[in-house]
């Protein structure tokens, strides 16, 4: 059986189910959710690839491109949102993130 | 099945099985190991699928700078990963309630759309040119069509980093001694000197002054 789109259209499926599964699964580890998060952007960025092969078309490998470049400073940003917060609280617990509810 | 095949379903199970790991592990540092087989075997999908320079930049910056990033983090942040593990078996069964309904219903969709036959062929707007390397076709198309989204980007990245200096930034202003420009400047000798007339034989006391 060749591989096709369908093929690399499953594998990014799974994937983003893996990162939707994994928010749910780590409920109170900001970590475990904002590398989930990496993991359907990952899944965002095989399904560009795939249909950009697929159709001839160069547009899709950009868009991966321009997603990549946001999922790196998103990456960035929350991490250095964590690390303040463990600084001022002491724990990284989700449940904890409640201060702003007023 | 020819070789393409064999490592399209070698790279895509390692992965598959990587992201299991990382969203599964109890340690969160082997968590970021398994992050990063996840990049590099996506990073072979996207060789196998022609986008080496994707591939490329998948190395380069996610498991060279985000995914070491997160290793920094993880092991720089003290907490107590056992505590935060606690209620994994609690959200068990929502979230396999959610992941298989957000997985069958993207399987039927590739599957419904796999049997009504291919997409409508439009031509590419932007084709694939088959005498340069993938690359250079990349650089052509960023830097002419895209060039504004390219600085936008550029943007977003800036934006990124200066927000993330100042989150983290702490002034410590005990530890490190700084210049301040108006003291010195206005410093007088009399705030400075103190002129002492030491009687004989009694010398002068510890802070100044005569004891």
């Amino acid at each position: 059986m060749t591989v096709g789109l369908e093929h690399y259209l499953v594998v990014a499926a799974i994937l983003f189910t893996i990162g939707v599964f994994g928010i749910f699964m780590n409920r109170k580890n900001v970590i475990i959710i904002l590398m989930s998060v990496e993991l359907i952007l990952l899944a965002v960025n095989i399904n560009l690839v795939a249909f950009s092969t697929h159709l001839g078309d160069l547009k899709g490998q950009v868009f991966a491109l321009f997603v990549l470049t946001v999922a790196a400073a998103e990456a960035a940003i929350g991490l250095a949102i964590l690390v303040v917060y463990f600084r001022n609280r002491g724990t990284i617990a989700v449940s904890d993130i409640n201060m702003m509810k007023g | 099945m020819t070789l393409p095949d064999i490592f399209f379903y070698v790279f895509a199970s390692v992965t598959v099985a990587a992201a299991v790991m990382v969203i599964s592990a109890r340690n969160p540092v082997h968590s970021v190991l398994f992050l990063i087989l996840a990049f590099v075997n996506a990073a072979g999908l996207f060789v196998l699928m022609g986008a080496e320079f994707l591939a490329m930049i998948l190395i380069v910056v996610y498991v060279g700078a985000v995914a070491v990033l997160f290793l920094f983090v993880t092991m720089m942040l003290d907490a107590d990963y056992r505590e935060l593990r606690a209620g994994f078996l609690q959200y068990l069964p929502v979230g396999l309630l959610v992941g298989l309904v957000v997985l069958t219903e993207l399987v039927l969709v590739v599957g419904a759309w796999s049997v009504s036959g291919a997409l409508p062929k439009t031509p590419a707007q932007t084709p694939i040119p088959t005498d340069m390397t993938n690359a250079e076709a990349l650089g052509r198309v960023l830097y002419t069509d895209y060039v504004l989204l390219f600085q936008a980007s550029g943007l977003v990245l800036l934006t990124a980093m200066v927000g993330a200096i100042v989150l983290t930034l702490r002034e410590r202003r005990l530890a490190v001694k700084r210049q301040d420009i108006g003291e010195q400047v206005g410093r007088r000798p009399a705030d400075a000197i103190e002129v002492v007339k030491a009687p004989v034989g009694q010398g002068v006391a510890e802070g100044g002054g005569v004891r």
